[in-house]
């Protein structure tokens, strides 16, 4: 087995050897920004370095996710102790004006700037995404050079189990996958359970529509994924994980796959990590288009490579689940906040947002808005404040109807709920839900009962088929909306619909079929003239 | 299923090779010996026969159930669950229209009907000719380039139907391979 690496050792050298240019130039390299023609761009730079022979003065780092998706291809221009300069749609030309003027003649380019003062930046609180667009992240050292590794270091050299699981209580987090479970009472509960073989697992399917957030942390910080994964295992007694990606996300699993073997390698993955009594196994699952996969005991069938139906709960996956054996699984996002709390503290981390609901939370910004891509705030701050100061507001001089959050099952806040803070509890009184954290934000054009529609389609086409009020009920929900939003419904469609949703609702088995009634519920609790709208024009018309 | 098994654990089948004769069954059977023949590995193994076959048939089905000592119906009802696996040859050209929420509110699926009309081919499929198959998707997530489009691979943000019919029929009237 080769020696383990020696973090402090790669920290320092990677340190040093960020200094040694006067120059850095990090350009986003990540999914929006590589559709956006981020790639020849990149080329363009580093040809032009080359050409004028700028190759020890100026360092050009591929990094992953800046955030304000609509204007990339996204460029820091980062000068040793002077300043830093945002670029962007920097395509191949503005490429080569930045290297030749700004690095080579000291004169920023005037036409690209992005101000990084505006709240879209301004009013971020980084914890999950702290390293997202600083480091590059197909180098294991990158990671470890911003403290990679040392919380999980320090857990497992010099604490006990018990004491991790009591950490990550007292720190307050909660399920980043939408239902807000406490993470310690979870941990707890896969410690005290027994057994020798017990599964950790990492829920990165994340199959809401507008939601990009774990895919984001997979492909621009593989590493801080795993070390969450690994300081789980190591308090809850596990010795082998899994991550569950979504198919669709190619290049997720392709910098995690890699990620794992570095860390093999060097010891800080597999058996006796670090030398010590502590070993884990991770692997890599690739789910294959199924909303349901999500929902944990559908994830597990799947895992064991079955269709991927859910079953009762209880037994809860902590007493049965993979295999038969004890299981935990955890949101993506969830486990990225570990590594921070365990290095920073729990005190620290229940600090940032509000009480019951501590931390921050990733929300993907889409819709109708001035600045669309990914933001991390407070939990707390209010709606107001994500659409009209980071958002930019509606374009167009159009105004704000709706903001939808977690996706199909979640609901849509209609104006006048503005000013609600964005927490767990917040949006489930308003009846939406905090989700995995799309955001999509509606202006006035958009016919609420078609948003209804198209949800509804979604759980209709994703259902599962195992329970009859899910698999039928949404097949004829489906129906009545169409009859509607076709001008073709009565005031007895209407009543139907109320009474179908409530019964899918209260009688489905998993939680897919339990809140595919939600858009059309908040949709009819905000914004009913509107279906009765639809409705009367089609009775006045046979009159 | 509560326990873990593998096809290793009983008779394993005889490796030779496929009576067709068509040596990408080797590229299987490589990958399978690699997993040690774990039945909790089919969904990764249809991925692979997909990849490497392009689309799923019955013969191929049948010799992954066999190799896992799985019964058929098993992999067929694995094998069409799941959304990304394909029965049916692909076209020349691949286009994927995103129908996330993001995409959706901004028009996608004026984007589907145009494409649909202009290529004689409904959503899902592939045309007759064989020049297209047109999906949707369910959130790429790009949604800040919405609306999206993936053609033959490479992502396209910002698309109207006029973008997509335009850069559409371009692929597909250059032939084959683009």
């Amino acid at each position: 087995m080769p020696a383990p690496i020696d973090l402090h050792e790669v920290a320092e050298r990677e340190l040093s050897e960020r200094y040694r240019f006067p120059w850095r130039v990090k350009a986003c390299m990540s999914t929006a920004c590589l559709s956006a023609g981020a790639a020849p761009a990149f080329h363009a730079m580093e040809e032009s370095i080359e050409r004028e022979d700028l190759a020890l003065e100026a360092r050009l780092i591929p990094t992953g996710c800046m955030g304000l998706c609509s204007r990339g291809p996204l460029v820091r221009v980062l000068r040793r102790g002077v300043d830093e300069v945002m670029y962007q749609a920097v395509n191949a030309e503005v490429g080569i004006d930045i290297i030749t003027d700004h690095i080579r003649d000291h004169k920023p380019v005037e036409t690209n700037l992005l101000d990084h003062a505006i709240p879209f930046f301004s009013s971020q609180e980084r914890v999950v995404l702290e390293n997202s667009g600083v480091i590059d992240p197909n180098r294991i050292e990158s990671y470890v050079g911003h403290r990679g590794y040392q919380a999980m270091e320090r857990v497992i050299t010099r604490m006990a189990p018990e004491d991790v699981v009591e950490t990550i209580r007292a720190s307050g987090l909660r399920g980043r996958g939408g239902a807000g479970y406490p993470v310690g009472s979870k941990w707890a509960l896969l410690a005290a359970s027994a057994g020798d073989t017990k599964y950790v697992v990492a829920n990165g399917d994340e199959g809401d529509p507008g939601a990009y957030m774990d895919r984001t942390v997979m492909e621009d910080d593989p590493h801080r994924l795993l070390e969450g994964i690994a300081i789980a295992a190591y308090a809850t007694g596990a010795t082998q994980a899994y991550i569950y990606v979504r198919a669709e996300y190619p290049r997720a699993v392709e910098r995690l796959d890699r990620a794992i073997r570095v860390a093999r390698r060097k010891r800080l993955l597999g058996r006796n990590i670090l030398d010590t009594d502590f070993s884990l196994n991770v692997e890599i699952r690739i789910g294959a288009g199924a909303f349901v996969c999500g929902e944990e005991t559908a994830l597990m069938a799947s895992i064991e490579g079955r269709r991927g139906t859910p079953r009762l709960r209880p037994p809860y996956p902590t007493e049965r689940g993979l295999w038969g054996a004890p299981t935990m699984i955890n949101n993506v996002e969830t486990l990225a906040n570990i590594p921070t709390i365990m290095r920073r503290g729990a005190d620290w981390f229940a600090s940032i947002g509000t009480e019951n609901n501590s931390g921050t939370k990733v929300f993907a910004l889409a819709g109708d808005l001035v600045n669309t891509g990914l933001i991390e705030v407070p939990m707390g701050v209010t709606l107001r404040h994500i659409v009209e100061d980071m958002g930019g507001g509606i374009p167009n001089g159009k105004a704000f109807k709706a903001a939808q959050t977690g996706g199909p099952s979640g609901g849509c806040i209609s104006a006048e709920f503005l000013d609600t803070k964005v927490d767990y509890d917040s949006l489930r009184n308003l009846g939406s839900i905090m989700g995995s954290g799309g955001l999509v934000v509606m202006d006035e054009d958009v016919s609420m009962p078609e948003i209804a529609k198209f949800f509804m389609e979604f759980s209709m086409d994703e259902s599962c088929g195992k329970c009859s009020p899910c698999r039928a009920g949404t097949v004829q929900l489906h129906q009545i909306l169409e009859r509607i939003t076709d001008g073709a419904g009565s005031r007895q469609d209407l009543r139907d619909l109320e009474h179908l949703c409530h019964v899918v609702r209260d009688t489905s088995l998993c939680g897919l079929g339990q809140t595919a009634p939600s858009p059309v519920l908040s949709t009819l609790h905000y914004f009913r003239p509107e279906y009765e709208e639809l409705i009367e024009s089609e009775e006045v018309a046979h009159a | 299923m509560t326990e873990r098994t593998t096809a290793a654990a009983r008779p394993r089948p005889a490796e030779e090779p496929h009576p067709s004769g068509d040596d990408r069954f080797n590229l299987i059977d490589k990958q399978l010996r690699r997993v040690h023949y774990g039945q909790d590995q089919l969904i990764e193994t249809l991925h692979l026969a997909q990849e490497i076959f392009g689309y799923l048939d019955d013969g191929i089905l049948i010799y992954l159930a066999r190799a896992l000592r799985l019964p058929p119906s098993m992999v067929y009802g694995v094998a069409t669950f799941y959304h990304l696996f394909t029965f049916d040859p692909p076209g020349e050209h691949s286009c994927t229209v995103c129908t996330g929420t993001a995409c959706f509110v901004k028009g996608a699926d004026d984007i589907v009907a145009s494409l649909s009309e202009a290529h004689t081919v409904v959503a899902g499929t592939t045309a007759e000719d064989g020049s297209l198959t047109l999906r949707t998707a369910r959130c790429i997530g790009s949604c800040g380039l919405a609306p999206v489009m993936v053609l033959d691979g490479d992502v396209l943000a910002y698309q109207t139907p006029e973008s997509a019919l335009e850069v559409v029929g371009t692929a597909v009237a250059s032939g084959g391979e683009a």
